[in-house]
């Protein structure tokens, strides 16, 4: 075969090989949608993380605003230390709140951060001071047992 | 009755030892393969023309086995998503299968029937015509003219054409979920796109490719080299070819997904 016909195939499979790479990237994978542009970390305790896994993602008003870094275990205080990644466009106020949220009844566990009034805004290294845990299903259901158990109980006391 | 037993245990042995020494051998013949790649870099036109019949030419069968399974996993994936009314889901599965394991694994099985077992009848054949040894004649080193291009377009084919399987069987799984059965386009693609990462899925299953594709190569290369030079040396050759490295792929895939999907 000629010398230019065959570079012309192999250059065509190179390309459509490398194509077919960022199609997964792009298309297939999060590489569009997150990790573009700057980024700033802030941590926050809670005492319980539920299913938290790391990059699950934050919401603030159900956009995704970031992603679970890290997540770590404070050996003093027996809490879960959850580093954040914010992206840097979307700035909050220093007394934001996070709570642990599951989409839909068994779906995966998200960090919701809700915005506060302070007019200084978070910075790097800063920790969230006002954090919910996950709810954990079995306590809710144990909690409801208990509840209701009471209230049989209330009328023939009477 | 002993003595029988004894040259039972015996043969075993003999088998064992031959088989690590033929270990060593081929590690020996890879090693002298990557010392010899530097003449192969140089004259680049080699490795492009064994790009051309390693991947060029596997394009065809990779292309549309990676359509079709990827269709197959879409209906498939819908019928038992579909019980628990999960639909949306089907792009999550059918591209976290095929990126993680049917695309690196099949198209190695793939190319290891289709460019290995060629490699190895090419260069058997190429020993049998006493083309080999008629090169050593002349002072034209084997290795670095036969052996180290035909190593080194087969590795860089193998990636690409993994690369290629995985992106057509998720158009197939989108052609079968969302155009065929109608599987809502937005969330089919969003739940996909937040499942899979990039460094977690991709890359690993690229790097899985990679791995395949020296295996496999490396294996054809020797058996091939290793051949006894007559028309029945070359066939069993080329069948243990495609057996071995079949074989390689299947065993080298678990240790790589054990390392690699461990769990976070």
């Amino acid at each position: 075969m000629q010398r230019a016909t065959l570079d012309l195939w192999v250059g065509l499979f190179v390309v459509a090989g490398i194509v077919a790479v960022l199609f997964l990237a792009l298309k297939v994978g999060n590489l569009g949608s997150y990790d573009n542009g700057e980024t700033y970390v802030v941590k926050a305790s809670f005492d319980n993380i539920g299913g938290l896994k790391p990059r699950a993602p934050i919401k603030s008003a159900g956009v995704v605003v970031g992603r679970v870094v890290e997540i770590g275990f404070d050996p003093k205080s027996y809490e879960a230390v959850v580093t954040l990644s914010l992206a840097a466009r979307y700035q909050f106020p220093k007394d934001s709140s996070a709570a642990i949220m599951t989409s839909g009844l068994l779906g995966e566990q998200y960090i919701s951060l809700e915005a506060g009034g302070d007019e200084k805004m978070l910075a790097s290294g800063d920790a969230l001071k006002i954090t919910q845990g996950a709810v954990v299903l079995e306590n809710l259901i144990g909690q409801f047992l208990y509840n209701s158990g009471d209230k049989e109980k209330e009328p023939a006391a009477e | 009755m002993i003595d029988s037993l004894l040259e039972h245990i015996r043969g075993i042995g003999r088998r064992s030892i031959d088989r690590v020494w033929r270990m060593g051998v081929a590690a020996r013949f890879f090693m002298l393969v990557l010392l010899h790649s530097g003449p192969s870099f140089r004259r680049f036109h080699l490795i492009i023309r064994e790009i051309f019949t390693a991947g060029v030419l596997s394009l065809i069968i990779i292309l549309v086995s990676g359509l079709f399974v990827g269709m197959v996993l879409g209906l498939q994936g819908y019928e038992t998503l579909q019980t628990y009314g999960a639909e949306e889901s089907l792009g999550v599965l059918v591209s976290l299968s095929l990126v993680r394991e049917l695309g690196p694994v099949v198209a190695a099985l793939l190319f290891a029937s289709r460019a290995g077992s060629a490699i190895t009848a090419e260069i058997g054949l190429m020993k049998a015509t006493e083309q080999i040894a008629a090169m050593e004649m002349m002072a034209v080193d084997p290795i670095a003219r036969v052996v180290a291009p035909r190593f080194w377009g087969a590795v860089i084919s193998m990636p690409l054409l993994a690369a290629l399987f995985s992106a057509m069987g998720v158009f197939g799984g989108y052609l079968v979920g969302v155009v065929l059965i109608g599987v809502d386009e937005g969330s089919f693609w969003s739940q996909m796109q937040a499942a899979v990462d990039f460094k977690e899925d991709i890359l690993n299953g690229v790097i899985k490719s990679v791995v395949f594709g020296i295996a496999i190569t490396i294996i054809a290369l020797f058996e091939g080299y290793d051949a006894p030079p007559t028309a029945e040396g070359v066939s069993r050759a080329t069948t243990r070819t495609v057996v071995t490295s079949s074989l390689a792929i299947l065993g080298l895939d678990f240790v790589l997904t054990a390392f690699m999907f461990r769990g976070v």
